[in-house]
């Protein structure tokens, strides 16, 4: 496949800001500025920046406790969501969710969910909203290998299957259910091999190749698109940071986090790739990362000078006040 | 004023609801093509359709599940459960997703849904099939909980549920759904949170909802013939729990028995007897009593499933106790 300066562009600057915002959120965390706990993303960056460049912003996602790189990538705002992994007002849920419940529903972006294995059918439910109203809009439920010995997760692909609707479960198998080896959990070589118990196709990537994710969720975004249903796509990927920061990460050897990150790091596969095919060139690259950078300073500064939530809205946002009445900020 | 059954009632609201919106739909287990395990979706499909009137796989997480995506997508679905007994099944939807949503994600959206949910013991359907289980989702911020006793209310209260930007549990009684009675022609509706003093009386109060409130009622009956006036209040929502109408009769009659099918322990009745002795017990002329079911699974034997759901005699001791 065939991709122009501008997508290789776009998939480096996505690929990098959500690296970047994770070290950032590693160090705040750790400097005693965020509140809560955080997971990071770092080391899935292909899979959610693949997959997302195939959406429109009508389209719909879900996310996990580890959503901070979808939410990125589907086109959230650095600040709002910085603000609100510091629990502030200015913060996308007014500093009632924090890191596991960002959400933003103007660019279809369903929140983030701190219960494994969550967001499966409220993608499915999305998806069969889209059907009945007649739209064209397309659902993504990301979750992890964890999530796939969920029973939603089984509920769920049979319920888009049998009722063909436009979803696509993206599943990040990053080798770890928090801290248990997917091996020692799971009964199947694949993930994506449970698809034919649904009668869907399932697809195998390499989730730290970004061109491989992109051209695997190009078909299967097309496929739910069209009319043809739902797709488990399964990339396979690593989870490069623990848990939590803070996980003192005893289920594995720093030799194998090592070894990952020199052979197999998404980031460093992309700027390989491209390099050595001479389509960016190190200044460009240079380039994109002094720009991401400098957003995430301003992300962070913002955060820092804004006011947490007055005592008085800790009752708002429950209930909508009245019937029917228009909803959203 | 016509009569007709709670479940054309109900029936009604739904034809109506969907008939006025477009976005309104309804899924389920055995809905569209049985129309529903108590008759009470009839004739729904043919009016609106497979698509919009859908049977569901036996997948209790997905059901409750794809109502919040949809209504977060834009639809105001309306989603059946069988028996109350399976919500069990789908706790995480109801308790972790659909109430909280909305707070989680600092009013960004809503959740405009309805859960239906048939309860109540009824000709021996055992412990799994039986049981009434509002309370639980008293202990939930976020949820709005509704339990009609009649017909009309519970067309009011379902077309008032589905209008309701929040998410909305709807209980409804088995046993109520062949009651008939009168119900206003046309569009009308019952208020969410606004309880309603069936009868009047000056000596005690009994605050009770659902298949139960009749029960009161026939309490109430026995007590006047022993020179006890009873007020029988049907509380009708209890999400928010009208305080302002229980309060004021508490001031009157100074006497309070909570009437319930659901287990005493830990029930509705627990929660109204803590506010009024809270913020009224100077007025109170005697001890609050609870009257509700027996804590002990609901047995299968007609020997044995009566002596341990609430009777009419009950509610009468509870009173004589008191007053």
């Amino acid at each position: 496949m065939e991709f122009s300066q501008e997508q290789l562009e776009a998939f480096y600057r996505t690929m990098y800001t959500i690296r970047s915002f994770e070290e950032k959120i590693n160090d705040l965390f750790l400097a005693g500025e965020i509140p809560g706990f955080v997971h990071l993303y770092i080391g899935e960056e292909a899979v959610a920046t693949g997959v997302m460049a195939n959406l429109r912003k009508t389209d719909y996602i879900t996310s996990t406790h580890r959503g901070h790189g979808h939410t990125i990538a589907k086109g959230a705002d650095l600040k709002r969501m910085m603000a609100e992994i510091f629990g502030k007002r200015t913060g996308y849920c007014r500093g009632k969710g924090g890191s596991m419940h960002i959400a933003d529903f103007s660019i279809g972006m369903l929140g983030a969910n701190g219960v494994v294995g969550g967001g499966f059918n409220l993608a499915v439910g999305a998806a069969l909203a889209a059907k009945l109203m007649g739209t064209d809009q397309v659902a993504v439920c990301f979750f992890g290998d964890g999530a796939s010995n969920r029973g939603t997760f089984h509920e769920g692909l049979n319920m888009a299957a049998v009722w063909k609707l436009p979803v696509v479960f993206v599943c990040e198998n990053n080798q770890y259910a928090s801290t248990t080896p997917y091996r020692t959990t799971t009964s199947v070589e694949n993930i994506a091999d449970r698809a034919i118990g649904y009668g869907i196709p399932g697809v195998v990537v390499d989730g730290n190749d970004v061109f491989a994710v992109y051209e695997a969720a190009q078909a299967a975004v097309e496929r739910a698109r069209s009319g043809g249903g739902p797709t488990l796509l399964e990339a396979k990927t690593y989870r490069i940071k623990g848990h939590f920061v803070g996980d003192p990460e005893l289920y594995r050897t720093r030799q194998e986090v090592e070894e990952h990150l020199e052979n197999d790091d998404p980031l460093k596969n992309f700027r390989r790739q491209v390099l050595a095919a001479s389509r960016l060139s190190e200044r460009e690259l240079a380039e994109i990362e002094a720009q991401v950078r400098e957003e995430i300073e301003e992300a962070v500064d913002f955060a820092r000078k804004s006011p947490f939530p007055a005592p008085e809205e800790l009752f708002e946002d429950l209930y909508v006040e009245s019937g029917e009445a228009a909803c959203g900020k | 004023m016509r009569e007709i059954t709670f479940a054309e009632a109900t029936m009604e609201a739904m034809a109506e609801e969907m008939e006025r919106d477009s976005r309104v739909f309804l899924m389920g287990e055995d809905i569209a093509r049985q129309g529903g395990i108590f008759g009470q979706f009839k004739g729904l499909p043919q009016k609106f359709g497979f698509d919009r009137v859908r049977d569901t796989p036996i997948s209790e997480t997905a059901i409750v599940g794809a109502g919040i995506g949809a209504a977060l997508a834009g639809m105001r679905p309306v989603v059946d459960m069988h028996f109350v007994d399976f919500i069990t099944v789908a706790m995480d939807e109801v308790v972790n997703q659909m109430a909280k949503i909305r707070y989680m994600f600092g009013g960004q959206c809503k959740v405009p849904m309805v859960l239906r949910a048939p309860d109540g013991a009824a000709r021996s359907a055992a412990a799994q099939h039986s049981q009434s289980l509002e309370a639980w989702f008293v202990h939930v911020p976020g949820l709005k909980v509704v339990i009609p006793s009649n017909p009309a209310d519970a067309k009011g209260l379902l077309k008032a549920a589905i209008r309701d930007d929040n998410p909305v549990l709807y209980f409804e009684n088995k046993d109520l759904f062949r009651m008939k009675g009168p119900v206003p022609d046309g569009e009308f509706l019952v208020p969410i949170g606004k309880a309603n003093v069936v009868r009047e009386g000056r000596d005690v109060t009994i605050v009770s909802y659902s298949i139960t409130l009749h029960k009161a009622l026939k309490a109430a009956d026995k007590l006047a013939e022993e020179g006890i006036e009873a007020e029988v209040i049907d509380l009708r929502t209890i999400v928010p729990l009208d305080k302002e109408t229980i309060f004021a009769s508490v001031k009157k009659t100074k006497h309070l028995v909570i009437a319930h099918e659901a287990t005493k322990n830990g029930g509705v009745g627990s929660e109204v007897a803590a506010v009024v002795a809270e913020e009224m017990i100077d007025y109170l002329d005697g001890p609050i009593k609870r009257v509700g079911a027996k804590f002990v699974p609901i047995p299968f034997s007609p020997a044995l499933e009566p002596l341990m759901l609430p009777q009419i005699e009950d509610i009468v001791a509870a009173v004589k106790e008191i007053c």
